[in-house]
């Protein structure tokens, strides 16, 4: 790696740096059933850090855990290196807000921001300040005496919001945080999230199944499944980078071809697959043996298409046939047929406006595929 | 046509239904207001069995020891069945939770007379060996009550709590709030509703209750079933009806205010989701 890493960006880098939340070996099972199996992660101070993966992968039974509701059947969990795997979720110094925000309907949007200062026996004018200012922040201050069932989706969620940062959690830990917003709403309120995150410097420690959401708000993303991490990176290195299958199937679209290498050069590897038949030039070097079986995965905004075959079409190229468009308006999606039933899709921007309405590519069209030669990905599993 | 001849069949079966639930309470109230003492036969208007009734010592007895054992009863019975409830919902997997689940429910469905019963049983075992009950009545009528009334407070609550999502607690928890914090400032709070109607549910089953009482009561404690009962049993009588008449009138403003109090929620309700629509 280069001298200019800016570590206090990347903490995760720093080979100095300590790791603000450590779970070491942690499982947890659940009958017979393994929800998490065996998992290490290093969270820092000041992180956005996403767990990622679909219903029943382990990431919510991982996150009640940091928050003391569920104890690891093995494993602990240091936080500010303290041990706290067997302190109740009421003497740790993190906060949770809950995927239903679970505000407390016996009580107005005052109290229930205020709830966790009276509970630590904070003197009524402090709290009566303090509620303030964080409500003013959330821009809630007009709507403090009313009760959550007269309060929109937006609000209540900003409420919750509120309520777990009072206390200056040293983490927030956010379950599915804008899953109950409509689409608009849940944009703008990502961002805002950022904001705030970056106001307070407090580290957050986000669980969702929406990959969008993942990639957008995250410094880090740990993708999941089957109660392991499959990969840990941020969101470029998941998206560029992915290790396995799962992951660059997981985290967007990528066109996935079964090969084998038939030359691994000091600058490059050929990959040969069979169905569709293509050479694959990759312009770095890896240290795979010649003949094993590989995968090839290519994301569907990497691969250009031309009417004409490009210069050179021993390599990276592949022809097909234009099987259906979606126009998305700023992009479109080809599924473009090679050979027989083999799909492969790609998204092209549409950089000029068609002329005469026609579309610069038409159903059924021979077109050619080609990507640079440092764009496929080659995977082992 | 086909609608027509629908909505006669509906209109005629409601009638039946109608006439079968209100027919006999009519004809009580009726037969109150009769002057003669022999109870079928017609004697013309009078209200003096009111005064006859408001006039027995004997009455408002049986109408005061009645409505202090169903106070009493459900006072404990709400308690120890919101206890109930919350130890078989919140507490988890703890040993024998299945019998005593089964245990709670048993008094639901045993028939009162194996209740009144086994409850007369032991208060005479009891007696026998400890020297305690040495009387029967009030605080045996009041204790055999608790036990039934008090399995179904167990149920409502259990419902109750089932339904109630868990977060609530878990985000108090979260919050700083320590396990009996929790409960009283969440858990008790939205609970109340369902300890409100146990609490009514349990003061109805014990005024309403003649057979468990009538087991294990003793000289001198009269309720009003066993008053009214006992009376009855030797021949039909018009000051009985005239009570009969009074208690409809007390169940009927009952009924209505509560309709009221609930039409009123209803509307506010309405009325503040649409302000949060607004906003």
């Amino acid at each position: 790696m280069s001298q200019s890493i800016d570590y206090n960006d990347r903490p995760w880098l720093d080979p100095e740096a300590e790791p603000f939340i450590k779970v070491q070996s942690v499982s947890k099972h659940f009958g017979d059933f393994t929800a998490v199996d065996s998992v290490d992660l290093e969270i820092y101070k000041g992180e956005l850090f996403c767990l990622l993966g679909g219903s029943g992968c382990g990431k919510t039974t991982l996150l009640r855990m940091l928050a003391g509701f569920e104890t690891p059947s093995s494993g602990s969990i240091l936080i500010d290196g303290v041990n706290m795997t067997d302190v109740p979720p009421y003497e740790r110094p993190v906060n949770m807000m809950f995927q239903s925000y679970a505000l407390f309907p016996h009580m107005t949007v005052e109290s229930n921001v205020g709830y966790g200062l009276r509970r630590d026996g904070i003197a009524k004018e402090e709290i009566r300040q303090r509620v303030e200012d964080m409500l003013a922040m959330v821009e809630l201050t007009q709507f403090r005496k009313r009760k959550p069932h007269q309060l929109s989706g937006g609000q209540k969620q900003r409420v919750a919001l509120a309520r777990s940062l009072i206390k200056q959690p040293k983490m927030l830990l956010l379950d599915e945080p804008l899953a109950a917003l409509d689409k608009r709403l849940r944009v703008q309120t990502q961002y805002e999230l950022m904001n705030i995150q970056d106001k307070l410097g407090v580290t957050f420690v986000v669980v969702t199944h929406d990959q969008e959401e993942a990639m957008t708000l995250s410094t880090r993303i740990a993708v999941m499944d089957l109660g392991r991490f499959q990969q840990i990176g941020t969101p470029t290195e998941i998206y560029e980078f992915p290790s396995s299958r799962l992951v660059a199937t997981f985290i967007g679209n990528a066109n996935m071809f079964e090969g084998r290498v038939t030359e691994n050069g000091i600058d490059h590897v050929i990959v040969e697959s069979k169905d569709p038949a293509c050479s694959f030039y990759i312009d770095h070097g890896m240290s795979i043996a010649e003949g094993s079986k590989v995968w090839v995965a290519l994301r569907p905004e990497k691969i250009q298409v031309s009417k004409q075959p490009p210069g050179d079409s021993n390599f990276n190229c592949i022809k097909g046939m234009v099987n259906d468009i979606g126009y998305l308006g700023g992009t479109s999606t080809y599924r473009v047929l090679i050979g027989d039933d083999r799909i492969v899709e790609i998204t092209s921007p549409n950089l000029s406006r068609p002329k005469d309405g026609n579309p610069p590519i038409d159903w059924d069209e021979e077109i050619y595929l080609s990507w640079e030669a440092s764009n496929p990905v080659v995977l082992t599993k | 046509m086909n609608n027509g001849r629908k909505s006669r069949f509906l209109f005629t079966a409601t009638c039946f239904g109608i006439a079968f639930l209100y027919v006999p309470m009519i004809l009580l109230i009726f037969y109150s207001f009769n002057k003669s003492r022999i109870v079928p036969v017609w004697g013309g208007f009078s209200t003096k069995w009111y005064g006859v009734l408001f006039e027995s010592e004997e009455v408002w007895e049986a109408i005061a020891l009645s409505l202090k054992i169903a106070t009493v009863n459900a006072s404990f019975a709400m308690i120890l069945g919101t206890l109930a409830g919350l130890a078989l919902v919140r507490f988890g997997r703890f040993k024998g939770r299945t019998l005593f689940s089964g245990m709670i429910s048993a008094p639901l469905v045993m028939p009162e007379v194996i209740t009144g019963l086994s409850l007369l049983l032991l208060f005479i075992t009891l007696k026998e060996f400890v020297g305690w009950p040495d009387q029967r009545g009030f605080t045996t009528i009041t204790i055999a009550h608790i036990t039934f009334s008090m399995a179904y407070v167990a149920v409502i609550i259990q419902s109750r709590l089932t339904g109630m999502a868990q977060d609530l607690e878990e985000a108090a928890q979260d919050l700083g709030a320590k396990p009996l914090r929790v409960l009283i400032d969440i858990t008790l709070p939205l609970l109340a509703p369902g300890m409100l109607a146990g609490w009514l549910l349990a003061f109805t089953l014990s005024l309403d209750d003649l057979i468990i009482a009538s087991f294990v009561t003793g000289p001198g404690a009269v309720t009003l079933p066993i008053l009214i009962y006992s009376r009855i049993r030797l021949g039909l009588r018009p000051d009985i009806n005239a009570l009969a008449t009074i208690i409809i009138l007390v169940v009927a403003i009952g009924v209505l205010v509560a309709a009221w109090v609930m039409f009123r929620q209803q509307k506010q309700r309405e009325l503040e989701l649409s302000m949060s629509e607004e906003a």
